[in-house]
């Protein structure tokens, strides 16, 4: 298989296997006009096996969204070929309108375009909670 | 941005403290207090009855010298015509200096919050959160025990949509020495998270079943109402709701320093027989949670006397 080696943008690497397609979705990678790879199943020493998507164009790129969906990827940011930071990815502390709270009695259910918030509570357990109704999501 | 109680976490002990303080030298003191209010307006924005809270929110503005508004039921205001909270707030804080909210929706004073220029104060959120009641009883626990440290503290009925008992128990767990037990049916065991808070910070309980096995080794009785509005299913409710009624047979297995509470209102889960005894001090509690109200609309509009 032969994929170009990019110019200017990034290549998102160390996705869990099979999550490259969620992520593909949320950063709505379909919009662009630009090379986007997406590279399935990679042979991985630590992972076993990993995903990496390469963007050839230099995007607003939204790290907490990326930290939630996977917090263990790296981000490599590359111009001119040449790769001039590697980013880390943790969980983000806060969440703004990636899920939805599922609790019936919360106000998000009812209130018009009242943001969907949720904020990290538990790192170890990799556990959110709603900001307004403080459930779990599940 | 505006000071606002949305949940008993937005204090501090020693903020606490500090209006338990304030509370009892407005008991002691209420000439010194009667006019430091005037000129301000409280607003109660009440989605949901309401007898005590809103009641006791109004009477404590009015003991202090102000004045209030508001409406006491969701279909009494532009709710009714599809309105948000957060524009309703908007509109009510041009004409007041305060807003107490309580609404079926959990989170909605935090919602509320985001947009509003003046001080919202929770006055319950569903099964949420209510942390007035909370510093009512707060105050009443150190009036009747004397104090907030070494206490077995037993909360009894629906735990798991009580708001005051999760409130209560955030509340409960920064005084030293507190050990929970917490007796209820399994189907309205406290909410998962609340049990995870509790393990992760090293607060003391037991989860049981039966009032009777444990009511003689506690300090403080908690009881709740198994609330209606909180099912979805009728069934439900009417196979839990007399699952825990304390009589004067229970009484008489507890101690004789034993401070019986009770948020109120009761359906029937305490028999009228036990208002006699000189344990039973929820009515007290409703007394000391205007004087607490007092206390905290003085901190968060900021009036000295």
């Amino acid at each position: 298989m032969n994929i170009d080696s990019i110019q200017n943008g990034y290549v998102i690497d160390h996705i869990h296997a099979g999550l490259s397609m969620e992520i593909y979705r949320y950063l709505k990678l379909d919009k662009l006009d630009c090379s986007v790879a997406i590279i399935k199943n990679v042979k991985s020493k630590n992972m076993g096996k990993k995903d990496i998507i390469k963007i050839d164009r230099e995007i607003p790129l939204d790290l907490e969204l990326l930290g939630y969906i996977d917090p263990g990827i790296t981000v490599n940011i590359i111009r001119n070929g040449e790769r001039i930071e590697k980013k880390h990815l943790k969980l983000p502390a806060k969440v703004i309108n990636v899920m939805k709270c599922k609790n019936p009695r919360c106000i998000t259910q009812s209130e018009q375009e009242l943001e969907q918030i949720f904020f990290l509570a538990d790192r170890e357990k990799q556990a959110y909670r709603c900001f307004y109704c403080e459930a779990k999501h599940k | 941005m505006p000071r606002h109680l949305l949940d008993i976490r937005n204090l501090s002990t020693d903020e606490i403290d500090e209006l338990m303080d304030r509370a009892d030298d407005i008991i002691a003191n209420p000439q010194k207090y009667a006019d430091c209010m005037r000129g301000k307006k409280l607003a109660t924005l009440f989605y949901e009855a309401s007898t005590r809270t809103r009641l006791s929110f109004e009477a404590a503005m009015m003991e202090l010298g102000g004045n209030v508004l508001g409406f006491s039921a969701a279909d009494s205001s532009s709710a009714s015509k599809g309105e948000s909270v957060s524009d309703t707030v908007r509109t009510v804080a041009c004409y007041a200096d305060a807003i107490a909210m309580r609404h079926p929706k959990e989170g909605a004073p935090t919602a509320a919050a985001q947009v509003c220029p003046v001080p919202i104060i929770n006055a319950g959120d569903g099964g949420h959160n209510h942390p007035t009641q909370t510093l009512a009883d707060l105050l009443t626990i150190r009036r009747e025990k004397g104090r907030l440290n070494q206490l077995v503290v037993g909360m009894c009925g629906d735990l798991q949509f009580g708001r005051t008992v999760h409130s209560l128990i955030d509340a409960m767990s920064r005084y030293k020495s507190i050990r929970f037990v917490l007796i209820s049916p399994k189907e309205l065991r406290i909410p998962d998270y609340l049990r995870e808070d509790m393990t992760a910070e090293g607060v003391t309980f037991t989860e049981v079943e039966k009032l009777e096995d444990v009511i003689g080794t506690l300090d403080i009785l908690y009881m709740t109402r198994v609330q209606r509005e909180r099912f979805f299913n009728e069934e439900d409710y009417v196979r839990l709701k007399d699952s825990y009624i304390l009589d004067v047979a229970k009484m008489q297995l507890a101690r004789q320093d034993l401070c019986v509470m009770h948020p109120l209102p009761r359906v029937n889960e305490i028999s009228k027989a036990v208002d006699s005894d000189p344990r039973a001090a929820y009515f007290k509690q409703v007394a000391y949670g205007k004087f607490m109200r007092e206390a905290l609309l003085m901190k968060l509009l900021e009036v000295e006397v």
